[in-house]
């Protein structure tokens, strides 16, 4: 009796062993962005950002803009496929993930959305200026904080994780909104619109320093 | 989850297991028997298969095999050589693979038993394998010029592996006077670094420029085309005109065939050129173990089946990097990275009896023309339906009309991936 129930584990074992598991298929998917984005999406240079725990909506939603460029083949592509119907269709440039998300399918895209997702939100070790981060801590309540919430820790309503975020790249992205190089929601334009009209563009050095505090108060 | 499926069902034991596991042809598993790798160098390709393979299944033994206790990148040197970094900064050591679990030996591998599936060590040890993966990187095949050696590569340094080499390139051109002439001599391809020598023409350029602003740059090619090369003339124009001749090879007649350290001449088969710092680039061909395994062929490099990097010449040996022929891939440490993890991936399938997941490759490949003008060539890799050759399916250069801050924020992301792609195969 117990040499049968063996017998049988093992061949469940052995049948399951033959089916190429979907988190092999996910590892060999992602193992070619951590070179660039860090190991679970940690990523170890500044300029390139954290991936770890941002919205599966967010980073596809960032995947198919790169890879669709223009407005009208991205909007055409969320609207054809029910997994992206919450995706916001936000264009915006880049140097160079517009010639690497071309390589990816839709179901590519779809699976390293979600591993990235899945990981744990990762403070970048950086420093920051005390003072700026208590200004920018008062420009995140008044501006950024209905939608960025918990500190920018949360990914509620596929807004971007800012808590932990490396500076270079967050100010990277403030100028790209700024310049209209990377579209926005309607309410996150008013409010950073006018953000730089009360505090002006220091404001967003700032913002970037209340972020990486963030990191270090949980050190 | 299936290491822990497979760890407890091993742990139940018992001659049933035994019997059972042979009748479906899986004697790995059922005989519970560790598994041995053996990775040779631990390089760009050697410390992501090393870990990889850990990462995937702890129950599997791996060894690395590395000469040095040290390593420094290739990647980035260039900037050593422009002045930009120091040396240090591109120094790892194999502590963080340690943490892995795996074995590191410093020695160096000194031959194959490819029928007994052993590697022997410089220092006499013999290490069985199941598998092996070969990431030996290049030999620079300096007999191709005459004249050169290794005597004379410390009086016309080639600065292709990172290292002391590097540092006493940079050492030359401290001391060279304003006013001298710096010669360069790329070889054909294929070689370690496709836009490398362009890059370090850039970076040698930089430093010129503000140091020595009379001096001169003559680049003996022996091509008559190189990788990036229509930014790379573009950035030149923009930052130094006038400094840097190329010499393609039509003209050169294929580059220096011979030097005289003594006289500091470089010579073509038509023509002398006497130059103050004189970088030679030999021909290169995949490492000296990978030779005198018989894993290399004609070509001098190592023929493998692309989807598991296992060689064509050795079952059960896998080559990766720029020893091995990656049809479609060039060689650079990106690529490298990319068929470590690939190869990783198959050797473990293997050993478990399972399938392999569908391989997926990258390269992306920075040049810093001058530290806020930065370009790049990335591409995404499958592997043809007949699994023969690896197709790129998207990248690209960057594009010719790229803004100012564009170019600045490639330097920066070349840092930044710098920083993390030392962290995958060092932490």
């Amino acid at each position: 009796m117990l040499a049968l129930f063996k017998f049988s584990s093992l061949t469940a074992f052995l049948l399951a062993a033959l089916v190429v598991s979907a988190d092999n298929e996910t590892n060999m998917l992602t193992g070619t962005c951590i070179v660039c984005h860090g190991d679970s999406g940690a990523s170890a240079g500044p300029a390139i950002p954290n991936l770890s725990s941002m919205s599966p909506n967010y980073l596809m939603g960032a995947m198919l803009a790169y890879k669709y460029e223009n407005k009208d083949d991205l909007k055409q592509a969320i609207d054809s496929d029910d997994d992206f119907q919450d995706v916001e269709a936000f264009t915006r440039e880049s140097t160079i993930m517009n010639r690497i998300a071309k390589g990816y399918s839709e179901a590519e895209i779809k699976a390293i959305a979600k591993y990235f997702s899945e990981q744990k939100l990762y403070f970048a070790k950086q420093s920051h200026s005390q003072e700026n981060s208590q200004a920018g801590r008062e420009l995140h309540e008044k501006y950024c904080a209905s939608c960025h919430e918990g500190e920018g820790k949360s990914s509620e309503g596929d807004s971007g994780v800012l808590a932990g975020q490396w500076k270079p790249y967050f100010l990277y992205s403030m100028n790209d909104f700024l310049d209209g190089n990377r579209q926005m929601p309607k309410k996150m334009k008013i409010k950073l619109n006018k953000m730089i009209a009360g505090s002006g563009k220091q404001s967003l050095e700032e913002l970037a320093d209340y972020y990486a505090s963030i990191s270090n108060s949980l050190e | 989850m299936g290491n822990l499926k497979r760890r407890n069902f091993i742990k139940l034991g018992g001659i049933s297991l035994i019997a059972g596991g042979a009748a479906l042809g899986a004697p790995n598993i059922v005989l519970g028997a560790t598994r041995k790798v053996v990775v040779i160098g631990g390089g760009a390709g050697g410390t992501i298969a090393a870990k990889y393979i850990k990462k995937a299944d702890s129950s599997i033994d791996v060894t690395l095999i590395e000469t040095n206790k040290t390593y420094h990148t290739c990647f980035m040197s260039n900037e050593v050589i422009g002045g930009n970094r120091k040396i240090e900064t591109l120094r790892y050591d194999y502590e963080g693979l340690k943490k892995h679990g795996i074995n590191v030996v410093h020695s160096s591998a000194s031959a194959i038993d490819v029928d007994n599936k052993k590697v022997v060590t410089a220092d006499g040890v013999t290490l069985g394998y199941d598998r092996l993966v070969v990431s030996p990187g290049i030999s620079l095949k300096m007999a191709a010029i005459e004249g050169y050696d290794e005597e004379s590569a410390l009086v016309m340094p080639h600065a292709w592996k990172a290292g002391p080499q590097t540092s006493r390139l940079r050492k030359q051109l401290e001391d060279m006077n304003n006013g001298g002439v710096v010669i360069i001599a790329p070889p054909n391809n294929p070689f370690r670094c496709p836009p490398g020598p362009y890059e370090r023409v850039s970076q040698i350029a930089y430093y010129l420029k503000q140091s020595k602003p009379k001096s001169k740059i003559l680049i003996l090619d022996a091509k008559d085309k190189f990788s990036k090369q229509s930014l790379f003339t573009q950035g030149w124009k923009a930052r130094y005109d006038g400094m840097i001749d190329w010499v393609p090879g039509t003209d050169t007649g294929g580059g220096v065939t011979s030097v005289s350290a003594k006289e500091m001449i470089a010579s073509t088969d038509f023509e002398d050129f006497k130059g103050d710092v004189i970088n030679v680039i030999p021909p290169q061909e995949a490492g000296l173990i990978a030779q005198s395994s018989g894993l290399a062929d004609s070509s001098g490099w190592c023929p493998v089946h692309v989807d598991t990097f296992e060689s064509s010449i050795h079952k059960g040996i896998h080559v990766i990097g720029d020893a091995c022929v990656a049809t479609g891939m060039p060689k650079s440490g990106y690529a490298a990275n990319s068929q470590g993890k690939v190869c990783a991936a198959a050797i473990v399938a293997s050993l478990n009896d399972t399938q392999m997941a569908t391989p997926s490759y990258v390269n992306t490949c920075y040049s810093l023309i001058a530290p806020d003008y930065g370009i790049s060539i990335a591409a995404v890799y499958r592997l043809s339906e007949d699994r023969s050759k690896i197709a790129s399916v998207s990248g690209g250069l960057t594009p010719s009309d790229a803004s100012p801050e564009a170019l600045r924020r490639e330097v920066q992301y070349a840092y930044s991936w710098y920083d993390n792609i030392v962290a995958d195969m060092f932490s």
